[in-house]
């Protein structure tokens, strides 16, 4: 028994060091020297210092801007420093109470869309730092954005379609659009 | 459906298939002292371990004593991360000066590490320190999925040895499972992982300016960080202006990838693999679906590969398959449907080339409906538990899938180790009915199943399913366990039904509305999580003694084949009823009764 104690106690000890300690490091060792990029978080640059990152979405209010998923994260949406879904169940009337609130948000922005509104536009994602919209919640905003920027709606689409992606090696997930990067495209002087 | 998501299915099943040739007999390789080529490396640092331990690699351990090194490893790794969560305000790596963690908060994560279920009722970045996080919970991640694969050795060697006395040593098929198995799977995953955006670095918190600043309202804290209340108890709110974002950082990748190898399933950042740093593309997250199944999948080819019949392994893989796929496609089936209460508000749930469609609530766009479904059914049926969606939003019919194979005893791949030797538990019982059907001494593998064997088999079978019941009864009449609920009606009651579950079966995900940070469930879930564990664990082993000390019986006339189509009929039938019979009254009360409320439009 206090032999096989002691041997525990050491073998605990030895494997701690190597998955606690060696592994972690010789991880982060490598990761930085093949893809730095990526292991720090895959920030946008905009005049030498970072202005967010292409993986997390950021709130957008403002009817010029397109907007993003409805984000579940406290204090204020899209939290980075702590993520999290809403939780509500599918027959919770505070849901179905949230969702209405959002399509009368949506239709007070732009009063002669009249279209059904895509889903993911108005349900939380379950990360509550969801950076992506469907193209249909996209195109469903458009019209809006075009309109109250003045520009050509041509213009916004195009400009929708650069930064959509289709699925992953044209298999996997889902076609979305990215909508950090379009709304940063948006504010950028002509010609950028 | 449209032809993509069954092409999405297919492709996982069709790549997770193919890989469990190569990896189970690399691992068959590993426990049976066959040298290949990583094993040959690794010889040299494998020696010195067991010089340093002073461990002798060839002692052969019979099942008490396996059983008692794996108890005393286990309840010491309960201990250290323990001590570590109430320390670490005095030890260093502590930057940010968190606390002690509290004692009944300490004691369920401490389990919940030690049996690979981490189930985490803590709040994840502002609980633990760097220190308690490296040295504790990712340890175990290591060290709990080694344990499973270990047992599994051990119980397969009663089968294969004969008028043995002993079930190999633990400390070696401990630290085999780990420097051969699972350190080089996980090291080339974190790589994977990083190449499409998975952070891992050791920086501070990043703070970015935002493009829209906004103001919102947001409520008053005092000096301990409660709320303020005003006079009427309202809480008092102040207008906030939000100008920039915290990016967080950390050493993810290496956590994420043991976490989905090891079917451990506890997160980095609090949404887990929903997290667009933890799961940033459908590359990632195909990658990572895949490592969840993958070392379940090949074990069941190593273990028809140690008992010297590779089609043993393939009749127990297909009765995974034959409960994973049709589940796989009704859960599938019940999210892209959506939300009837929100079609009546005019929102476009139809799936087309712009948009998946479907019940979004709680999902990530980049995964839509398929991915997400895939993910749930995938870590429910392994005991992995780490999540891509918000399993508490899905649809009624789309949750109690998850839930049900939770319950159905992790056996449906299950966790590393855990799983196969659950259904082998259910294996012995499928025989033995078999053999009272017909009137014959049932066998399995050559080894007489006896009285003694079908004891130990039926606890292992019959443990998780009275935890689950007794602990949702516990719940459900105490205050403080109702307290816990978010969601009105029945919802509140899956709440509790499935986190019992959860951790009556080692499994760790939630239906994460449910505040379960308190004393009562901390008790009750770790309880729950320890019970499931090492007894089970130690009823296997004493079956693989008793079983290792057996003749072998040559197949006789009378001798049920197991590796037809009939015999995997019958075992999936007895995994089915027995989950069936005894959780369907539950799901009566919870998701069933949600589904036809739901379906009367309330």
């Amino acid at each position: 028994m206090s032999k096989l104690l002691r041997q525990s106690f050491m073998l605990l000890l030895v494997l701690t060091v190597i998955t606690g300690v060696l592994y972690p490091l010789a991880a982060t060792g490598l990761a930085q020297l093949i893809f730095p990029r990526q292991a720090n978080g895959s920030l946008v640059i905009r005049g030498g210092k970072p202005v967010g990152s292409v993986l997390i979405g950021q709130s957008f209010t403002d009817p010029k801007y397109f907007w993003g998923r409805p984000s579940a994260t406290s204090p204020h949406p899209y939290n980075g420093g702590s993520s999290s879904g809403s939780n509500l169940g599918p027959t919770n009337p505070a849901l179905v109470e949230a969702v209405r609130q959002r399509i009368a948000a949506l239709r007070a922005a732009d009063p002669g869309n009249t279209a059904p509104v895509p889903v993911d536009l108005v349900t939380a994602s379950a990360s509550g730092l969801d950076p992506q919209i469907s193209p249909a919640a996209a195109q469903y905003q458009v019209a809006r954005v075009a309109r109250l920027r003045h520009l050509d709606v041509a213009q916004v689409r195009s400009l929708v379609r650069r930064y959509t992606q289709g699925r992953q090696l044209g298999i996997l997930g889902e076609p979305r659009v990215d909508v950090l990067r379009l709304n940063l495209a948006l504010d950028a002087p002509v010609g950028q | 459906m449209s032809t993509n998501d069954y092409f999405q299915m297919g492709l996982y099943l069709v790549v997770l298939l193919l890989l469990v040739k190569p990896l189970g007999g690399y691992m068959a390789a590993v426990f049976s002292d066959t040298p290949n080529r990583v094993t040959r490396i690794g010889a040299g640092s494998e020696r010195l371990i067991y010089r340093l331990c002073g461990i002798r690699a060839d002692e052969d351990m019979g099942w008490k004593r396996y059983a008692l090194a794996m108890l005393l490893f286990n309840v010491l790794g309960v201990l250290v991360v323990y001590a570590l969560q109430r320390l670490q305000l005095w030890l260093p790596l502590n930057p940010q000066h968190f606390g002690a963690v509290s004692p009944d908060s300490s004691m369920n994560t401490a389990i919940s590490f030690a049996t690979n279920t981490n189930w985490q009722g803590y709040g994840g970045e502002s609980t633990m320190s760097y220190l308690t996080q490296m040295l504790g919970l990712a340890v175990q991640n290591f060290v709990s999925a080694a344990t499973g694969i270990a047992v599994l050795i051990a119980v397969i060697r009663g089968f294969s040895r004969r008028s043995a006395a002993g079930l190999g040593n633990f400390w070696v098929d401990l630290t085999r499972s780990t420097l051969y198995v699972l350190l080089p799977l996980s090291l080339l995953l974190t790589l994977l992982l990083v190449s499409q955006g998975v952070v891992q670095n050791f920086k501070p918190y990043l703070s970015v300016p935002v493009v829209q600043v906004s103001t919102v309202s947001e409520p008053v804290l005092d000096a301990s960080g409660a709320a303020v209340k005003d006079k009427a108890g309202n809480p008092v709110m102040k207008p906030t202006e939000v100008s920039t974002q915290t990016l967080p950082m950390g050493p993810a990748a290496s956590q994420i990838a043991i976490k989905q190898l090891g079917t451990n399933g506890g997160g980095f950042f609090n949404v887990n693999s929903a997290h667009p740093f933890e799961n940033p593309t459908p590359l990632s997250n195909f990658l990572e679906m895949l490592s969840l199944l993958l070392i379940p999948a090949a074990l069941c080819y190593t273990f028809g590969a140690m008992v010297g019949d590779r089609r043993q392994g393939w009749s127990l893989l297909a009765v995974m398959l034959v409960i994973f796929i049709p589940l796989l496609l009704a859960c599938t089936a019940a999210e892209q449907a959506g939300n009837p209460l929100l079609a009546h508000l005019g929102v476009d749930q139809h799936a087309s080339a712009l948009q998946a469609g479907g019940n979004m609530e709680g999902k990530e766009t980049r995964f839509g409906i398929v991915n997400s479904t895939i993910w749930a059914t995938a870590t429910t049926a392994a005991s992995n538990g780490s999540v891509n969606a918000m399993h508490d939003s899905f649809t009624p019919l789309g949750g109690l899938i998850p839930m049900w194979l939770i319950q159905l005893g992790e056996v449906i791949f299950g966790g590393v180790g855990s799983g196969l030797y659950g259904m082998l538990a259910f294996a012995v019982v499928a025989v033995f009915i078999a053999g009272l059907m017909v009137g014959r001494t049932p066998e399995y593998l050559g080894k007489k199943i006896e009285a003694y064997e079908m004891k130990m088999a039926s606890l292992a079978v019959l443990i998780p399913c009275a935890l689950v019941v007794i602990g949702t009864a516990i719940a459900v009449m105490v205050p403080a366990g109702v307290a816990g609920i978010t969601n009105p009606g029945a919802h509140g009651f899956s709440e509790m039904l499935y986190a019992v579950s959860s951790a009556s079966n080692n499994n760790g995900s939630a239906f994460a509305g449910l505040s379960a940070n308190t004393p009562f469930w901390n008790v009750l879930l770790g309880v729950c999580m320890f019970l499931a564990r090492f007894p089970l664990i130690v009823a296997m082993l004493a079956m693989a003694g008793a079983l290792a000390a057996k003749r072998h019986v040559p197949a006789s006339a009378g001798t049920l084949p197991t590796h037809t189509p009939l015999f995997i009929t019958l075992l999936a039938c007895v995994v089915i009823v027995i989950g069936a019979l005894t959780f369907l009254p539950a799901l009566a009360l919870g998701p069933i009764a949600e589904q036809l409320m739901s379906a009367m439009g309330h």
